[in-house]
């Protein structure tokens, strides 16, 4: 189970890691939902490519899609965004008051380098 | 993006800063992720070197990270593979991520710049999408906003 989820959140960070598919994230930020051509009108890239892009934004969980007659319309979807964002506090939390100790620590040192310096005889 | 960056600016020169990153002595000197003290600190900071870090946290909890060096380029840049597990249950059991760690100097001492790196694998293309963590926090914290009205009666389905 665990593993599965890990998998899932995986594939979420490396969905995120390419520019053109965070942009799609943050249009889809903007509308409640949003037809797939309307979505890759802005774009330079051809439609197959925008839908590439699209299937690996589905398979992390971070789109759905649904069809309304002949048009499908795609959503952000938000939980494996949070997840991904739980992730990133879960470490900003272990990492940040360790490099205020390691900051102090080093402080500490360089003082005990001067102080020891000046009292070298030249 | 998908890394936590993190930056210090510290009043001491690199190499003391490289120092308390690649001693024994000096890991034990801050990390984990409150005042209590490294229970062992036991690394051979070369390419290919290995790390073990146990440590302790306010609720009890035994801890323990480990790796290996990827990238140790004194007094600039140490990079680490990262395996984390927490006491008993080991909370990202099989999951490697990587740790950056560079160090410039500055005016009165050095910048230290942490690289938190979900996928080890993608470190490589950590540097272009740097500033992400930024902006994924605010779409999610937007997303709360979004979320809602999507319930809004205004699509009669």
């Amino acid at each position: 189970m665990a593993n599965y989820q890990h998998r899932g959140l995986d594939r979420v960070f490396a969905a995120l890691v390419d520019p053109t598919r965070r942009a799609i994230l943050a249009r889809l930020e903007l509308e409640d939902s949003i037809a797939i051509s309307t979505l890759a009108q802005p774009f330079a890239i051809k439609l197959p490519t925008v839908m590439k892009h699209l299937d690996v934004l589905r398979e992390a969980g971070l789109i759905t899609r649904s069809k309304h007659g002949r048009t499908v319309d795609v959503r952000l979807s938000p939980a494996p965004l949070r997840e991904a964002m739980d992730w990133l506090a879960r470490y900003a939390r272990f990492w940040s008051p360790a490099l205020d100790r390691l900051a102090s620590h080093a402080g500490a040192k360089e003082r005990e380098a001067q102080a020891l310096a000046g009292l070298k005889p030249e | 993006m998908t890394s936590l960056t993190l930056v210090r600016r510290i009043a001491a020169r690199p190499s003391i800063v490289f120092e308390a990153l690649t001693t024994a002595e000096g890991i034990a000197a801050w990390w984990g992720p409150d005042e209590l003290p490294v229970l062992s600190a036991e690394l051979d900071a070369r390419v290919g070197g290995a790390y073990r870090v146990r440590f302790q946290t306010l609720d009890g909890q035994e801890h323990e990270a480990f790796g290996e060096y990827l990238e140790v380029d004194p007094p600039r840049r140490v990079a680490m593979s990262w395996n984390y597990a927490f006491g008993g249950e080991p909370a990202e059991a099989g999951r490697t991520s990587r740790i950056e760690f560079d160090v410039r100097p500055i005016d009165g001492g050095a910048e230290l710049t942490l690289t938190h790196t979900r996928l080890a694998d993608e470190a490589s293309r950590a540097s272009h999408a740097r500033g992400w963590t930024g902006s994924l926090a605010k779409l999610v914290g937007r997303l709360g906003a979004l979320t809602a009205p999507a319930q809004a009666p205004t699509d009669p389905q």
